[in-house]
């Protein structure tokens, strides 16, 4: 049924991001260094797609090759239909890195029009694009703060604000919350499902939690490393609409243990 | 929890405790040094000319505090005492009309006027040439050895060659002055805006870089703001290098006005006083030009929210 599913999506729509056998190999002193190998994939629009995978599996480069920031060496990308390239020139992702990269010397509004100021777009039309967006991320009220008033939680919530007012249909994430507590982070994992399913936009998100993976995705991407490849792709069967208790449910520790299972059987412990 | 057990800290009896917790006492101690050597250095070095009066006069068994005194008021010490620098700085601003050729403040301003036209021209200049360097690789191999080959020349020996030249071309006055200060100013503030506007970091320009920012965008978004505080830092330097210029500048042209001509005259006719005057003068100045950069810098960066 989901074959069926997939068939009928593929024939209506293009994917959004259409991977066919991508490598990335990077020249180092100590020789090639195979990042990405054969890489093959495809993400539906509306889609909630996670890569997973120990450190060094090339997960973050792959990121980096759909958002133009990484040049493939073999294969084909395609996003939105066009190659990365042209995608980035027409702003067609928003992009959220591991830390917040907010400009201190910008406010939190001033840091969310930067986009907006590189896009030419009117004022007022700014002044809309931030009010709506820190709203949707719970951030009303501090315009006015600079990022070092902010904690590291709201801080990441502004980065995702700045990301979502160029209005991408697509938003690439890249370790987002890596680097904040568990607390803070299943609650802008629950604020994150919520903007999902309100703004209807896919998602790539890069993780190394499994339960991260899990209660967000309705896609998991098991990589491995050396070379990195794609080792396991999961359908989530979990409904879409999911709060953290889903994560006590049997089906959400089935898709969980098949997670860590490619995690362990990719992953070879011997260094 | 209910009982108060506030303890009062130990209280030290000691006068001179208060005075050393805050800056003040440590402030002003190290002046109080700096005045005990000059002091015992003034004594020190005038003593054998002092001798040689007493020698001619046929004095014998002068007592010491007589010495003492006398080193300490000699109309061309080889080192004049700080009382008399003072004394000499006080006659020669507050007791002269600023428009005299004797004033002290009006040679002050010659030497103030050149230095900021020149280190304005330097500042802008190693902006310039900064820019240039970080965004075209064929400019930083080519203009950065000139850059700093051109600091390693001796100022003293290169100002007249600038003095010369530029009143060959028919220009003269206060420009060639600035000129040698924007000489030795523009190099600070080219080294400090290259390393200014080369460090942002990787994920930042990543970020322009998935706006797909120009080149200018970037530069007056991300760059610049970011080279801000090393531009203030650089500016600082320059000031002061500026200050030394335009006194270097102002020694080859037999200038007849300005800190440097007033150096210049003191030594021709062994005017000690009047050359530790015009450096202390220099250095007064200095001081307060660096501050008032310094003012600006913290300014500029609480307006920009980098500063906390």
């Amino acid at each position: 049924m989901n074959q069926a599913a997939t068939a009928a999506a593929d024939a209506s729509a293009k994917p959004v991001i259409d991977i066919e056998k991508l490598s990335l190999t990077f020249q180092t002193n100590d020789g090639p260094v195979h990042a990405l190998s054969e890489i093959e994939l495809k993400i539906e629009e509306g889609d909630f797609v996670s890569f997973i995978g120990p450190s060094g599996c090339g997960k973050t480069t792959l990121l980096r090759v759909i958002a133009d920031l990484e040049q493939p060496t073999a294969g084909s990308i395609s996003v939105n239909g066009l190659t990365p390239h042209e995608a980035r020139l027409k702003r067609a992702y928003g992009y959220v890195f591991q830390a917040a990269a907010l400009y201190p010397w910008r406010t939190i509004a001033g840091n969310i029009a930067l986009p907006l100021e590189i896009m030419g777009l009117s004022k007022a039309e700014q002044q809309q694009r931030i009010a709506r967006n820190m709203e949707l991320v719970n951030l009303a009220g501090f315009e006015k703060k600079f990022p070092w008033q902010l904690s590291g939680g709201m801080q990441q919530r502004a980065s995702i604000a700045r990301a979502l007012s160029v209005e991408p249909d697509l938003l690439l994430m890249d370790e987002p919350f890596g680097a904040l507590d568990e607390i803070v982070r299943d609650h802008l994992n629950e604020q994150l499902l919520q903007l999902w399913a309100k703004t209807n936009k896919t998602v790539v998100f890069v993780t190394h939690s499994i339960p991260e993976a899990v209660f967000l995705s309705t896609k998991i991407v098991v990589l491995c490393p050396r070379p990195g490849r794609i080792y396991d792709v999961i359908e989530s069967d979990l409904p879409r609409d999911r709060t953290l208790d889903v994560r006590e449910t049997p089906e959400f520790l089935k898709i969980a243990h098949r997670v860590r299972e490619g995690l362990r059987a990719g992953h070879s412990y011997d260094d | 929890m209910t009982t108060d057990t506030a303890i009062s800290p130990p209280r030290n009896l000691s006068p001179f405790a208060g005075l050393m917790r805050g800056t003040a006492g440590p402030v002003i101690l190290v002046v109080a040094v700096i005045f005990a050597i000059w002091y015992l250095a003034a004594v020190l070095l005038n003593t054998p000319f002092q001798e040689g009066i007493y020698e001619r006069a046929g004095q014998t068994d002068v007592p010491i505090s007589q010495l003492i005194t006398d080193t300490l008021a000699q109309e061309r010490p080889v080192l004049p005492a700080p009382h008399q620098v003072v004394e000499e700085i006080y006659k020669t601003t507050v007791l002269k009309k600023i428009t005299s050729k004797r004033s002290l403040i009006f040679h002050t301003g010659i030497t103030l006027s050149s230095t900021m036209l020149g280190f304005v021209i330097g500042t802008v200049l190693g902006i310039l040439l900064a820019i240039g360097i970080v965004h075209s690789r064929v400019l930083d191999k080519s203009l950065m050895p000139w850059v700093i080959s051109s600091q390693t020349i001796p100022i003293l020996a290169i100002a007249p060659m600038i003095i010369v030249v530029l009143n060959a071309v028919g220009i003269s006055g206060l420009l060639p002055k600035a000129m040698i200060s924007t000489y030795l100013s523009f190099f600070p503030v080219t080294v400090g805006m290259v390393k200014g506007l080369r460090s942002p970091e990787i994920i930042h320009l990543d970020l322009m870089h998935t706006y797909s920012a120009s080149r200018a965008q970037t530069f007056w978004k991300l760059r610049f703001p970011y080279a801000v505080p090393y531009l203030f830092t650089s500016m600082k330097i320059g000031i002061a290098a500026s200050l030394v210029g335009a006194i270097v500048g102002e020694l080859p042209t037999g200038a007849v006005a300005g800190l440097g001509a007033r150096l210049l005259a003191g030594s021709y006719y062994g005017q000690t006083v009047q050359i530790w005057s015009a450096l202390i003068m220099a250095a007064l100045l200095a001081g307060s030009l660096v501050g008032i950069v310094g003012m600006i810098e913290k300014l500029t960066l609480k307006r920009m929210g980098m500063a906390r």
